[in-house]
């Protein structure tokens, strides 16, 4: 891969932030990184298959809120919670997949909402099993191989190490064959039809695909803040989400990472310089809109073209 | 000796309209067909019926004696069919190798692949500038779809039909806005397609239709009027009637 | 028997206020294909304006007015400033929605607070009516009054006069319209305004009955995607069907089985989506 040796020199440097900062910077990296996750599902769909969904936060929510029920509520050890957790989630996407996919453009955007509008609303109201409003506190985090998972530089390096696969996975499957013809459906769906191609089992597929890696964002998610409530699966997480793919540029590796950062930045350091920092992080997003349509990243990229031209 | 295609009495309406009325054609392996007739006489709907994107209303229609009537487009491509569009529909912002290598890619097991690493599969590479080169691109097979010219890509287009080596093509008007030049050229690469491919054609250069076809079908109003060889075609009463000439 | 009847009468008003909010949305994305993910928003400024010119004492009427203009003023700068310079990028276009809902929303958590603000109807409105010896808020008769008048007068306004035929050709066939001479970006700016005045005017009417509240937005879009989708695109009677359906299944939904609200709501819309994508009464292309 080409990318190699900047990746791992960005890996190392990234490992290094432990050394170099306190308890707060450590964790403001560690959600950084569970964004660029979660995010780097949702380019998936948008990106890759050129399915834009309004409802991927369901697939957060509803691993953690799984992965919560299973370690409060039945008492399970994290071995065996994780697994659950991500099976049942992913099947859950396969699901709702398939009710997605029965539609296209605004028909499968409303149906992704609907879908986890349903969540949020079970999330809410079903107290006996969620605690509605108050939501699922009292959670710990895994100790793999005994290592203390409660130190928050321990978990930003477990989080950073799940990332870098998570990153190598997608990156894969975004330059393997089944990646190449998902990109093919994204563009012209009809002719692949006549090439040969199932077209809805390969979204289907990106859909599943993108529910996992969302699982993943979720299990990690939970584990970091130890507790779990139903604005995870608001309109407005969905929204925020979409938001980072679509401007850090959607359909690039690069793209939703930057642009999860840039929200988890704007969250965290906006708000305490301006009192809405909502209305900042639109504002933003208007003018990314206006500057460079489709996205920060490939924005930068023809950005430095044009540089190298007028330089040649 | 089995028919490369065997349409029976296709019949397609769109609201009211008739677009196909009771359609019957056959085939032999090999063969060259040009389907002909006035502007709305159903020639692209034919199209669309024998690729499966449309749906008859009632009639069958057989490739190499499978009946494919209710098989979804998808399906089609395993039996030995391929079409080109009227309209190009590349993907632009891929190479021309890139494309060629979908279409390869297709009906391969590798398509199911999520782990390695698409460019590292020489093969296909090799294989897909070997398809360009028959149609004079192998020198532009990195170049990007949206960066070659329209007479560029309608040789993709066929490049890209005949990739799956198919045992019947479809190819709809694939001179449609092509200059004097470029159309001698891409004349010549339908002439060069293998015998075992048989193609049936869609086109309204009468000149360059009427040298290609061993066997023409006329189309008026969804109907069949006259079906023949070149000379029974041309000499027909009905024909000059309806339509001959540019 | 009087539940039965109120909560009748609820589901027709805020049916009533469905079709207003939804219209818009519709009428939007039939002709621009645009997905407007600013129109709860826009729905909860026309709830805010109004609230703040009633409590101003102006009058509701001048509440309403004010609203709508207010609105329509709101959504016709937003196309010509942002939206017009992303045709063709629906992703783009999406992303600039969202953001300016998110915008919109703090603006009026900045400029009214966090404590929802209670509107009160108009005095003559503010008591009981009596039809066939049971009593209704007589405000919420007068919703659904002024949602069929809306109703009609949109249509009139679609068959009857120029603007509407541009407006149905457009949606039809956009590159034919463009042809045959219809200026498409006039009619594009007038669309969106008259989309997010509905909405407006949807919030000012809504007020006595929902209040202005932060996440109102949040509330009321899914509500106008349901509808729409539901209803078809492109269809104004299937908009007008699916408003009072989901208001029905809403307002029963949330007396009968609080708890599955949610599910209640979307289930349906789910159900006809899987099976009949194009929606109700719909015809084109979502």
């Amino acid at each position: 891969m080409k990318a190699t040796i900047p990746g791992l020199l960005l890996l190392a440097a990234l490992a290094l932030l432990p050394a170099v900062s306190g308890e707060y910077y450590v964790n403001l990296g560690s959600q950084m990184l569970i964004a660029v996750i979660f995010a780097s599902s949702l380019n998936l769909l948008v990106g890759y298959a050129g399915l834009t969904s309004l409802g991927h936060a369901a697939y957060l929510g509803l691993s953690a809120y799984i992965a919560a029920w299973l370690a409060l509520r039945l008492g399970l050890g994290h071995a065996m919670a994780a697994p659950l957790t991500l099976l049942a989630t992913t099947a859950i996407g396969g699901i709702f997949g398939w009710i997605a996919l029965r539609a296209s453009g605004l028909s499968f955007l409303m149906l992704t909402l609907a879908l986890s509008q349903v969540v949020w609303g079970l999330a809410y109201r079903w107290t006996s099993v969620t605690n509605g409003d108050n939501g699922l506190s009292g959670l710990t985090r895994p100790a793999p191989f005994g290592i203390d998972m409660e130190n928050s530089n321990a978990y930003y390096w477990f989080v950073l190490s799940i990332t870098a696969v998570v990153l190598v996975v997608v990156g894969r499957l975004v330059n393997s064959p089944f990646g190449a013809s998902l990109r093919g459906t994204r563009d012209q769906a009809r002719r692949m039809s006549s090439l040969g191609y199932n077209v809805w089992a390969i979204r289907w597929c990106a859909f599943v695909g993108a529910s996992f890696v969302g699982a993943v964002a979720g299990l990690l998610y939970v584990y970091f803040h130890k507790y779990v409530h139903p604005s995870v699966l608001s309109v407005t997480a969905s929204a925020e989400v979409l938001l980072s793919v679509i401007a850090g540029g959607a359909g690039t590796l690069a793209g939703p990472a930057v642009g999860a950062v840039l929200v988890v930045l704007l969250k965290n350091y906006a708000s305490g310089y301006v009192e809405r920092w909502n209305m900042l992080l639109g504002a933003v997003f208007v003018f990314i809109v206006l500057v460079m349509p489709h996205g920060i990243v490939p924005g930068a990229r023809s950005l430095l073209a044009r540089l190298k031209e007028k330089r040649a | 000796m089995t028919a490369a295609l065997e349409i029976k009495g296709l019949r397609k309406s769109f609201g009211g309209i008739a677009v196909t009325q009771d359609v019957s054609l056959t085939m032999q392996p090999g063969e060259r067909r040009l389907v002909i007739g006035p502007n709305g006489a159903g020639k692209t709907t034919l199209f669309g019926l024998i690729s499966g994107e449309i749906r008859p209303d009632a009639g069958s229609i057989r490739i190499f004696g499978e009946d494919v009537t209710k098989l979804p487009v998808r399906a089609r491509a395993r039996c030995g069919l391929a079409r080109t569009y009227q309209i190009i529909t590349l993907f632009p912002k891929d190479t021309l190798a890139h494309n060629v290598v979908l279409g390869l890619l297709a009906l391969l097991p590798l398509r199911l692949d999520a782990r390695t690493d698409l460019s590292r599969h020489a093969a296909l590479h090799d294989r897909a500038v070997q398809l360009l080169d028959g149609v004079g691109l192998a020198g532009k097979a990195l170049h990007r779809v949206c960066d070659v010219s329209y007479g560029e890509q309608r040789r993709v287009e066929l490049a890209l039909g005949l990739a799956q080596q198919p045992r019947l093509l479809l190819l709809d008007e694939p001179l449609a806005g092509l200059s004097q030049d470029e159309r001698v050229v891409v004349q010549r690469l339908i002439a060069q397609v293998p015998r075992e491919t048989a193609i049936l054609m869609i086109e309204h250069d009468m000149d360059v239709a009427l040298e290609f076809a061993e066997q023409i079908t006329v189309l008026h109003y969804g109907q069949v009027i006259v079906e023949g060889d070149r000379r029974t075609v041309v000499d027909h009463p009905r024909t000059r009637e309806i339509y001959l000439g540019h | 028997m009087q539940f039965w009847l109120t909560q009748t009468l609820n589901s027709l008003a805020l049916g009533g206020l469905l079709l207003l909010l939804s219209s818009g949305f519709a009428l939007i994305f039939g002709l621009m294909r645009i997905a407007n993910l600013t129109h709860g928003a826009l729905f909860m400024i026309g709830a805010y304006v109004a609230a703040s010119v009633a409590r101003a004492g102006w009058g509701f009427a001048m509440a309403v007015v004010l609203a709508g203009l207010a609105t329509a003023a709101i959504g016709g700068l937003f196309e010509r400033l942002v939206l017009r310079r992303l045709a063709g990028n629906a992703q783009a276009q999406v992303l600039a929605t969202l953001g300016l809902s998110f915008i919109a929303a703090d603006l009026c958590l900045v400029l009214w607070g966090g404590d929802p603000i209670p509107v009160s109807p108009p005095a003559f409105l503010s008591g009981p009516a009596s039809l066939f010896g049971f009593s209704f808020p007589s405000y919420r008769l007068a919703v659904i009054a002024v949602a069929l008048v809306a109703a009609v007068v949109l249509y009139l306004l679609l068959e009857r006069t120029r603007l509407g035929a541009r407006i149905r050709a457009g949606v039809d066939d956009m590159p034919m319209a463009r042809a045959v001479g219809i200026r498409a970006s006039a009619l594009f700016t007038s669309v969106f305004c008259l989309g997010a005045m509905l909405a407006g005017l949807g919030g000012a009417f809504g007020g006595p009955m929902l209040s202005a509240y932060p996440g109102l937005d949040a509330d009321m879009l899914p509500l106008a995607l349901i509808v729409v989708i539901l209803g078809g695109v492109g269809s104004l009677m299937g908009t007008f069907i699916a408003s009072f359906i989901i208001g029905f299944v809403y307002t029963f939904g949330t007396a009968l089985v609080p708890d599955l609200a949610y599910v209640i709501l979307f289930l349906p819309m789910i159900l006809v989506l899987a099976f009949r994508p194009t929606g109700l009464l719909g015809g084109a292309r979502a």
